[in-house]
């Protein structure tokens, strides 16, 4: 597993509003996309560097693919990234807190212990 | 020598500002009762006359993030800009801009370091809502300097809740050696039980009534040896995947020392987690 290139995909599109609508409109071209030129760009360099060896798992690209947050909470990414982001994409189509509760309740076959979300 | 004027300890529930602010239909009916509990609280910070707020808070992944993860750091800048994209989006928060007591974190970096703490530190530190939710409800104009102070509370591995009682210790030894006349309070945000992104969350009260319950009490008595009884990295999974937040409780509560008894208490149960405040007055309650 690539927890740390799940987390680093829901960290990277959380935090620009474009790459959030995008993701929303267009997930499956939009995984494919950032795998190509975001997953193995080392953060926060103004020249380009890059890692070699970044890349999903099938099971992780489908989840991201299909917005799917009851897989990415079984494979580990880490639950406070998934909503967050999960809720900047879909809570405006619900009333209040309409969205978090239908989340919280597409989870409840799970009971402790939760996946582990270490990296 | 520096004074501790007040330690004080609350959650720090993002949607404060918002459900404060709300007028008409959009006001929730917890909001009047909300706001009362936190203008009374404010009132034990403004009674202190502080002159500097030591801030310890958990970074949300904005600025911290799992390249290059610390367990504790220290802001040591002169301003610091505050909140972030995705939390104007999530919950309202306004921009801010706050100074710094670069002065006051060098001293506690050195004098951490050689405490046995190996601190990070930051020159750029853009803060995030565990600090500045504290600073709307407790200190709104934000007309003082800080010296934030963030924690690991949120990526494995993290250090264990003892850790975090002698880094409380610590930083109140740290504070009251610092040989600058001024009136220092010691601030920090945690979280009862919590769940996000979880089966538990959201829910009409916070998931885990009973440890809440059982946490305030620790936390009111200063009863640091009970709490560390029961309180580890493993069972702080129970009351919600993300209660480890409760660890910075435990710092401050490390702040306040053993036995002290907080000289406000107060609490309220929202949805989703309960909202609790604490305050110590170390060098008695000021008139």
């Amino acid at each position: 597993m690539s927890k740390y290139l799940l987390n680093k995909f829901l960290y990277t599109v959380d935090r620009d509003p474009e790459l959030v609508e995008r993701y929303r409109n267009d997930p499956a071209g939009t995984v494919t996309w950032w795998e190509a030129e975001v997953a193995n760009q080392l953060l926060n360099c103004a020249v380009p560097e890059r890692s070699t060896w970044q890349s999903f798992t099938d099971a992780e690209r489908k989840a991201l693919r299909e917005h799917d947050h009851v897989a990415l909470f079984e494979l580990g990414a880490h639950p406070f990234l998934t909503l967050t982001l999960f809720i900047a994409m879909f809570e405006r189509d619900h009333g209040p807190l309409e969205y978090q509760k239908a989340y919280g309740r597409a989870l409840q076959t799970h009971s402790l212990p939760y996946p582990d979300i270490a990296t | 020598m520096a004074t501790v004027a007040a330690v004080i300890a609350s959650t720090h529930h993002p949607f404060y500002y918002r459900a404060s602010t709300a007028t008409g239909a959009d006001r929730p009916p917890f909001a009047d009762e909300w706001v009362a509990k936190i203008t009374a609280f404010r009132e034990t910070l403004t009674k202190a006359r502080p002159d500097i707020l030591v801030m310890v808070g958990s970074d949300h992944f904005h600025q911290l993030w799992l390249d290059n993860m610390p367990q504790f750091l220290v802001g040591k800048a002169p301003y610091f800009d505050a909140n972030w994209y995705n939390e104007e989006r999530e919950f309202g928060l306004p921009r801010m801009r706050l100074a710094g007591d670069e002065q006051l974190a060098a001293h506690i970096l050195r004098n951490g370091l050689d405490a046995g703490f190996d601190l990070a530190f930051s020159n750029e530190l853009r803060i995030d809502h565990s600090i500045t939710c504290p600073i709307i409800t407790l200190r709104p104009d934000a007309d003082l300097p800080i010296v934030p102070i963030y924690t690991n509370i949120f990526a494995p591995p993290l250090p264990r809740p003892g850790r975090f009682v002698e880094l409380g210790r610590t930083i109140r030894q740290l504070v009251e050696s610092w040989p600058i006349d001024k009136r220092v309070a010691i601030i920090g945000t945690g979280h009862l039980s919590l769940e996000l992104g979880g089966p538990r969350q959201f829910g009409a009260h916070g998931p885990d009534p009973e440890f809440d319950r059982k946490a305030v009490d620790w936390i009111a008595s200063g009863d640091i040896d009970g709490c560390l009884s029961e309180v580890t990295l493993d069972s702080l999974h129970l009351p919600g995947n993300a209660t480890h937040g409760f660890m910075d409780f435990m710092l401050m509560m490390g702040v306040a020392g053993a036995g002290a008894k907080a000289d406000h208490v107060d609490s309220l149960d929202l949805f989703h987690t309960m909202e609790a405040y604490f305050t110590w007055y170390p060098n008695g309650a000021p008139s």
